[in-house]
């Protein structure tokens, strides 16, 4: 049987979220009622001129320096010209022949290999409006635009053909998310759609160097459809293949319900963009010194951090990775860390326990309801002995729950630990009166026993017995 | 003198001196309209209203003793392609008919900050496309000289008005010659500013890379009036540019003694009628009469002009009306079954043949497998004109030419035949193309029809055309002649 390999680019567009729009100063704000965040210029009404927003480029060269690209000395804008009604102008102005940066990559980890997705280019261009039809685009009585989101600047991010598998494909975008938020340009919201994503994919048989026909896929609205998408148009086009058939060059879309992708438009139907240079805006000539101001304002990266992690903490390189796939995780850790200076725990509760209770309660980190200074002062008096290690569990769930911190909460509701010898050696020898059986065993070598009579004084108080006394205890009143 | 015949700087001092009110001028150029204006057709919309009531705000600032601009009070007519806030704004075009602009054109503002009193928009060919104002969607504008006659174009409407005394001042725009040509034809000063001089902010653009605003007047002195109103960056154009703009009256000196002046013998040798070429030349002793040193030279490429900018201007244009789709504004044809039909019909319906026709030219240019033969070739062709330019300019202060071949056309005479309209502005295009300044000054008349003398000069040397024109003007009178009407 023939072997295939797959090969894999992403374009994927990115929502800035500067204030203003990229051309004039109308707010980028998500959510306005239609078409209350526009101007002239975004209306493409007659007679108005574009004027480049300097944070957008701003924006884009810090993105293309964390993406390891060559920031272009002149790049240019053009226009791509094709009618749709959510389009004002009935032509975009985004980058054509010159974009502001070229060449660069990115490192995924595969198996605990490192391996390099190179980036082809990366340019700015304004977004398109939002058609709003009444039940489905084939059906409707008739359509409604809305421009809000007309002029909110884009990065396209085009990958090489570099990706071997749906897998890949998912990790580097993760990865890719994972940077750009670390810039704080974009919120990368693939739900929200301010960050999107398009594939183009192939096979070939292994081994062989030229590239298959390509499709390019649509649609697909998070990681996991991205996946999904792929892994069913690899295996289409493997099957059409096996079965004597040639790929078709076409625009597919993937059908999320049915789980397969469709074809739009065949490359005969492409559209002919007519792209040209945009003669309302002047060429812009990007000086190195600007350059390098915007790389120092380029933030630790999650490569760096993760092994910084390792390096500085100690950590597992897994446990680094997880903690630093997020700005915002890496953040809550260190702003623990700063309170309470032992990384390994800090590292194994906000893995465990908060990661839990996070991905129950469907929340971000940063909007978790426990700050990092509350949870490293659950951590000094979980050391200080004043709680128990289960008890903890039990505190933490509350402070999740209501946002107090945990002194409050053992103070509330009386779960300081019992540590006074006394009242505890009480508890035990009532314990060890009624339990005989148990206390014989123990006597005669089976360890077992003894934790059933420390979980009795347990249950007497409540679990808030100190459990290293209990322990002794017993020991002291059964072996001596 | 008719009030209405008074240019700017005449009208300025007679305000000042109390001896005419503003009202008063404004009156008499409305009565002039009402008089005049169904045999001349220059105006698509009136203003009256709202120029009465800037004439009455003049005349109390004078009375109350507060200093005013040199043009507060003047009635100045705006070219229908310049958008005015909450005044109807069509291009002459059906497909945009009943636009009313929310903001003013960045000149518009300008000039409502002189306190002009705007006394309405002005006819032109569709979107700024023609050379005769016969392709305005509306109805054709007549020459104030010969109503038989074309007014030229596309700024017909602004030329006219200002020689009919219809407005003292006028502002048009100029993509490949439509000041100059119509200003020639109609006996007026008009200067196409350098490419970056004056914003385009509010210009429906044709022709992004071409386009350029720039004033009718009656005289040079008045020209130079307009151009200290209207010249100067703006932050809302990216191609305006930054440069400081000087006080243009401080260029209105009666001398030419050492100016070097070029001929291009491209200029002067092709499809040149006699008559003119006679009073040109007559101009060039004139000039040299007065210590000008002018010497014959060559444009190697001038005669790519016009190719050049037949791709050009249409692949720009074609992108720049694709906005007219009848979604947001203007006309939308009924009746369409879905989008596409609605695009296809409002489109077919709401634009004229000419337009329709560069439309698609340039569409056409652009495609794939096309832009490298015809655009991406006409932008070399373009550098090269430039050049040819520059290199005469290291030579020369000032370029001198006919600013058309021959005096006004007849109507019809060129409307079946675009190719021989378009070479009608054969001696104009370079001077888009290059970017630099092109003046036309009344030079004389050839049956009855006025001739006009195109000087060109490096990029923001207007100072120098208008220094060489005022001379020119100095010693003669054709500027002080008016049509019958």
């Amino acid at each position: 049987m023939t072997q295939y390999e797959t090969v894999i680019g992403l374009e994927v567009h990115l929502e800035l979220k500067t204030d203003s729009k990229i051309f004039c100063s109308s707010s980028t704000s998500f959510g306005g009622k239609p078409n209350t965040h526009v101007c002239p210029v975004c209306l493409g009404l007659p007679g108005v001129l574009p004027v480049v927003n300097k944070k957008v480029v701003e924006d884009a060269i810090l993105v293309a320096l964390a993406l390891n690209c060559r920031i272009a000395e002149f790049s240019k804008f053009d226009r791509k010209n094709y009618y749709y009604p959510d389009m004002p102008k009935n032509y975009q102005i985004s980058q054509y022949d010159l974009p502001i940066a070229l060449n660069g990559y990115l490192e995924i980890e595969l198996d605990g290999e490192l391996k390099k997705i190179g980036i082809t280019r990366l340019h700015m261009e304004e977004d398109t409006g939002k058609l709003v039809h009444q039940g489905t685009i084939t059906t409707t009585p008739f359509s409604l635009v809305d421009y809000n989101r007309a002029g909110v600047p884009l990065l396209e991010i085009v990958s090489e053909p570099d990706l071997r598998s749906p897998e890949e494909a998912r990790i580097y975008l993760e990865k890719l998310k994972s940077i750009i938020q670390y810039t704080g340009v974009s919120d990368c919201r693939m739900e929200e759609g301010s960050l999107r994503c398009d594939a183009n994919v192939s096979v070939r048989q292994l081994g062989k160097e030229e590239f298959g026909t390509k499709t390019e896929i649509k649609n697909m609205n998070s990681f996991r459809s991205l996946q999904k998408a792929l892994t069913y148009e690899v295996s289409r086009q493997i099957e059409v293949l096996g079965e004597g058939g040639r790929i078709v060059q076409e625009t597919r879309t993937w059908d999320e319900g049915q789980g397969i992708t469709l074809p739009i438009r065949s490359k005969e139907e492409a559209h002919d963009y007519r792209y040209f240079p945009e003669p309302d805006l002047v060429p812009m000539i990007i000086e190195r010194e600007w350059v390098e101001s915007v790389r120092k304002r380029l933030p630790e990266l999650p490569d760096a951090r993760r092994e910084r992690y390792v390096r500085d903490y100690g950590l597992p390189v897994y446990d680094a990775g997880v903690l630093t796939s997020t700005k915002e995780m890496a953040d809550y850790f260190e702003a623990c860390l700063n309170a309470y200076s032992s990384p390994k725990t800090v590292s194994n509760w906000i893995m465990g326990d908060l990661s839990r209770l996070l991905n129950s309660n469907n929340l971000e980190i940063n909007e978790c309801p426990v700050s990092p200074v509350n949870l490293a002062s659950l951590f000094k008096i979980l050391d200080e002995g004043t709680i128990s290690g289960k008890i903890a569990k039990v505190v933490f769930e509350e402070m999740f729950a209501t946002g107090k911190d945990a002194g409050t909460i053992v103070k509330e509701k009386g779960l300081v630990q019992i540590s006074d010898e006394e009242s505890l050696t009480a508890i035990v020898e009532e314990v060890i009166a009624g339990n005989p059986k148990s206390v014989s065993d123990y006597r005669s070598g089976k360890d077992k026993a003894l934790g059933f009579l420390v979980g009795q004084v347990m249950k007497a108080t409540k679990g808030k017995a100190n459990p290293e006394l209990v322990n002794k205890l017993f020991k002291e009143k059964i072996l001596n | 003198m008719s009030l209405y015949y008074l240019t700017a700087h005449e009208l300025h001092d007679l305000l000042l001196k109390k001896e005419i009110s503003a009202v008063e001028v404004n009156e008499a150029v409305f009565d002039r309209i009402e008089s005049v204006e169904d045999s001349v057709k220059a105006y698509l919309t009136l203003t009256r209203d709202q120029a009465m009531k800037t004439a009455q705000e003049v005349d109390d600032m004078i009375g109350a003793g507060r200093p005013v601009p040199p043009l507060a009070g003047i009635p100045i007519a705006i070219k229908d392609n310049i958008c005015t806030e909450g005044v109807r704004t069509t291009a002459a075009s059906k497909i945009i008919y009943n636009f009313i602009p929310p903001y003013d054109a960045t000149v518009v503002k300008k000039l409502a900050g002189q306190h002009i009193a705007m006394t309405g928009k002005t006819n032109l060919d569709e979107f700024a496309m023609g050379s005769s104002t016969e392709n305005s969607g509306f109805f054709a504008t007549h020459n104030p000289w010969d109503r038989e006659c074309v007014p030229g174009g596309s700024s017909g409407g602004s030329a006219a008005a200002v020689a009919a005394g219809e407005s003292v001042c006028a502002i048009g725009s100029d993509t490949g010659g439509s000041i100059r040509q119509p200003a020639a034809f109609c006996g007026v000063v008009g200067i196409k500013p350098t490419y970056g001089a004056v914003s385009r902010y509010g210009l429906i653009a044709f022709a992004s890379s071409l386009d350029q605003i720039g004033p009718f007047t009656r005289d040079v002195t008045d020209c130079a009036l307009m151009l200290n109103a209207i010249c100067g960056h703006d932050p809302l154009d990216s191609t305006s540019s930054p440069y400081e703009v000087p006080d243009f009256r401080r260029c209105l000196v009666n001398d030419v003694k050492g100016l070097k002046i070029g001929v291009p013998r491209e200029y002067m040798s092709e499809g040149i009628d006699a008559d003119v070429r006679q009073i040109i030349e007559k101009a060039m002793s004139l000039l040299e009469l007065n210590g000008a040193r002018i010497e014959e030279t060559s444009l190697p490429h001038l005669g790519f002009s016009l190719p050049v900018y037949y791709l050009i201007a249409p692949a720009e244009a074609s992108s720049n009306l694709a906005r007219y789709d009848g979604v947001r504004y203007g006309f939308r044809s009924a009746g369409a079954q879905d989008v596409v039909d609605m695009f296809m019909k409002t489109r077919s319906q709401g634009f004229g043949a000419e337009v329709k026709r560069r439309i698609m030219l340039g569409t056409y240019v652009l495609s794939a497998g096309y832009y490298d033969a015809y655009y991406l070739k006409a932008l070399k062709v373009r550098t090269l004109i430039k050049e040819d330019f520059n290199n005469a300019f290291e030579k020369f202060d000032i370029l001198l030419s006919p600013t058309t071949p021959s005096p006004a056309f007849r109507f019809g005479e060129k409307t079946g035949d675009p190719l021989k309209m378009y070479l009608s502005d054969v001696f104009t295009i370079a001077v888009n193309l290059a970017g630099i300044p092109g003046l036309s000054v009344p030079c004389g008349f050839v049956n009855g029809l006025p001739v006009g003398l195109q000087l060109m000069g490096r990029p923001f040397s207007e100072g120098k055309l208008l220094q060489a024109a005022y001379t020119f003007e100095q010693c003669t009178d054709h500027h002080r002649k008016h049509p019958e009407l």
